[in-house]
């Protein structure tokens, strides 16, 4: 078999990755690109990408981008779908763009059942700024603004927004995985097929929650911090299935 | 019709597809109107969580090459601005309607023109500008509201009609234009990359010098637009030797006062500029020839007049400010008495 035949259509080519080495974000690129690409939907595609490391994913995705100030890729996507239901809309956000300065719009996408899909990457920081403390920071996890540790009386828990979201009605389907281990990308793939399956079909908004190693801003090496996803990371956002509405959403449609 | 219905119907009738808005008042009127008549019309109206949704949604919809647009008042306008300033850099068009209120913070819902220096520095961050279209009466409000869409379209530029609580709520009679039909064609849209190559959207631009060179060609954009789009209105300004300066609902008191002062004899027109920005900078100049003094009318302390002093910064003239900022409406007589006593001045 030629390598040729095995890059992803929607994979730009020759490109150097901004990535650091083992950070979540690259692996998560590639699995969008192979689902559009076997969901043939990469031609009708249109990725929203956000303020954070992610800002360049029009480096590597070859479909159409739009880039979202900071928090608003829901709200992007809701303009950009309600315009032209004819796009598939994917929300790309990592977890300070959507469970901090962006809470309002994911919350009210999601409630609303937006036709779109929500890629969230949860790595437990603020990666682009440096490293700074996030509302999914975990309890005594140390940031460069919880230097020593966060401290719940000081600085709150950590915020499990997917879990509130996939409560709503609106929400068809959600789920939470990790990409540390060859185990977990192949969940992630098929987290990913079904919930851009959800919005293919049209039953309304579906999240995937991404556990997402950033080996940088986490002063480890990139085993250390696929290690660190599944030993504590994971005992915080217990990877599964959060919701599946879609059989409901069939019948409510039929 | 109502100022605000007036927008409303003006939009459809221009072909916008989406509307997005949060609401505020004095332009609540505008936003129901859609509700109830965009969405009959096949449109798409939805009511954000906040002004900041509502504007990023405005973004979204702009992307795909739909007409957009999204209404507010001070306050929410204040959380506009950086999404105004996404669309500027992205070169999206879309129409922001502003019906000012007094402030600062809350202040009050009264009719005032306080966020003039907002609306036409760009309001947001960094270098670029809007322009901002300001009417005086409801039929202007139809014209204007359609045009704003030609020219958002025309420059891909992010345009504001400015207006007020008086503008918004006042009913006058109004002449439709037939409903446009032909739109231009967006080739930059985003549509999905079907069998082409596939674009991006980004108003992050990392190398210097190449962000550089869009600031320039925004500003080249801007230049184009002074040169076409500025719009005025003289109003007994042929025979007159002492010229008022005034937009919205202060030209139209305006009028009133000069009426009056006419019939004291007072030689008095009005300059009311449409296009905020671009400003009528060159007429003023002409007019600054023949005329030696000026009188600045605002529902503000005072900042479009800091615009007549630019224009007019290299001629021996007297530029003088009369305001009433917070939300008081100034009365004709008011305007007349303060004419007066400028006109005693000036011929001392
Ligand atoms: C309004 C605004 N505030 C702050 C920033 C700075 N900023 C850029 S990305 C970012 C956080 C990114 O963290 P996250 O969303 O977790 O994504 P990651 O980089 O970790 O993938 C911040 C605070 C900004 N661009 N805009
Ligand atoms: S800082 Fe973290 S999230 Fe950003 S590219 Fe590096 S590893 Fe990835």
């Amino acid at each position: 078999m030629k390598l040729e035949n095995q890059w992803p259509k929607y994979y730009k080519k020759n490109v150097v990755t901004h990535y650091c080495p083992g950070c979540g974000h690259g692996i998560v690129h590639r699995i969008i690109a192979e689902v559009l690409e076997e969901l043939d939907v990469g031609k009708r595609a249109l990725l929203v990408c956000p303020a954070g490391c992610a800002v360049l994913a029009y480096h590597y995705l070859d479909i159409d981008v739009i880039e979202s100030a900071h928090g608003r890729g829901t709200a992007i996507a809701t303009g950009v779908s309600r315009a032209n239901p004819d796009l598939f809309v994917i929300s790309y956000q990592g977890d300070g763009d959507l469970s901090a300065i962006g809470t309002a719009e994911t919350i009210h996408s999601a409630n609303r059942g937006e036709n779109i899909t929500v890629i969230f990457i949860n790595n437990a920081v603020y990666g682009m700024t440096g490293g700074q403390m996030a509302p999914t920071t975990l309890l005594d996890q140390g940031t460069t603004t919880s230097p020593l540790g966060r401290n719940a009386a000081l600085d709150g828990y950590p915020l499990h927004i997917t879990d509130v979201v996939a409560a709503f009605p609106g929400v068809a389907y959600a789920e939470r995985v990790t990409v540390a281990t060859p185990g977990g990308i192949k969940k992630t793939k098929k987290a990913i097929t079904n919930a851009f399956q959800t919005q293919i079909e049209g039953l309304g908004y579906s999240i995937v929650e991404v556990l997402s190693p950033c080996p940088t801003n986490w002063k480890m090496t990139p085993l250390q911090a696929c290690r660190w996803v599944v030993e504590e990371m994971s005992k915080e956002y217990k990877p599964g299935l959060l919701t599946d509405k879609r059989e409901e959403k069939r019948k409510l449609k039929a | 019709m109502s100022g605000n219905h007036t927008i409303g119907e003006a939009a459809i009738r221009a072909g916008c597809k989406c509307y997005f808005g949060y609401p505020i008042t004095p332009q609540n009127e505008l936003g129901e109107y859609m509700a109830a008549n965009l969405r009959r019309a096949g449109g798409v109206f939805v009511q954000s969580e906040s002004e900041t949704a509502a504007i990023n949604m405005v973004v979204g919809g702009a992307a795909t090459g739909a007409r957009v647009m999204t209404s507010s008042s001070s306050p929410g306008i204040s959380l506009k601005q950086e999404g105004i300033s996404f669309l500027a850099g992205f070169e999206l068009p879309a129409v922001i309607v502003n019906m000012m209120r007094g402030g600062p913070g809350m202040g009050n819902i009264a009719p005032a023109q306080g966020d003039y220096y907002q609306a036409t520095r760009g309001g947001g961050h960094g270098d670029y500008r809007t322009p901002v279209l300001a009417p005086a009466s409801v039929q202007e409000l139809a014209d204007l509201t359609m045009e704003a869409f030609n020219i958002a379209d025309r420059y891909r530029t992010p345009v504001m009609l400015i207006g007020d609580g008086m503008m918004g709520q006042m009913k006058e009679p109004v002449v439709f234009p037939e409903p446009v039909k032909e739109f231009p064609e967006k080739k930059w849209a985003l549509k999905g990359r079907g069998e082409g190559p596939s674009r991006y959207l980004a108003s992050l631009i990392l190398d210097g010098l190449e962000m550089e060179r869009h600031n320039w060609k925004l500003v080249r954009k801007y230049q184009e637009i002074a040169e076409r789009e500025t719009r005025y209105e003289l109003y007994l300004m042929e025979d007159a030797d002492f010229a008022i300066v005034a937009y919205g609902t202060t030209a139209r008191i305006c009028k009133g006062a000069i009426k009056r002062a006419r019939r004291e004899g007072i030689r008095v027109g009005l300059i009311r500029p449409i296009t905020l920005f671009p400003f009528p900078t060159k007429v003023l100049q002409e007019i600054a020839h023949r005329v030696k003094n000026f009188l600045v009318f605002e529902m503000s302390t005072g900042q479009m007049v800091d615009d007549v002093k630019l224009a007019l910064a290299d001629y021996q003239v007297d530029i003088a400010f009369h305001g009433r900022p917070g939300g008081v409406i100034p009365t004709p007589l008011e305007f007349a008495r303060v004419i007066n006593r400028h006109y005693l001045r000036m011929k001392k």
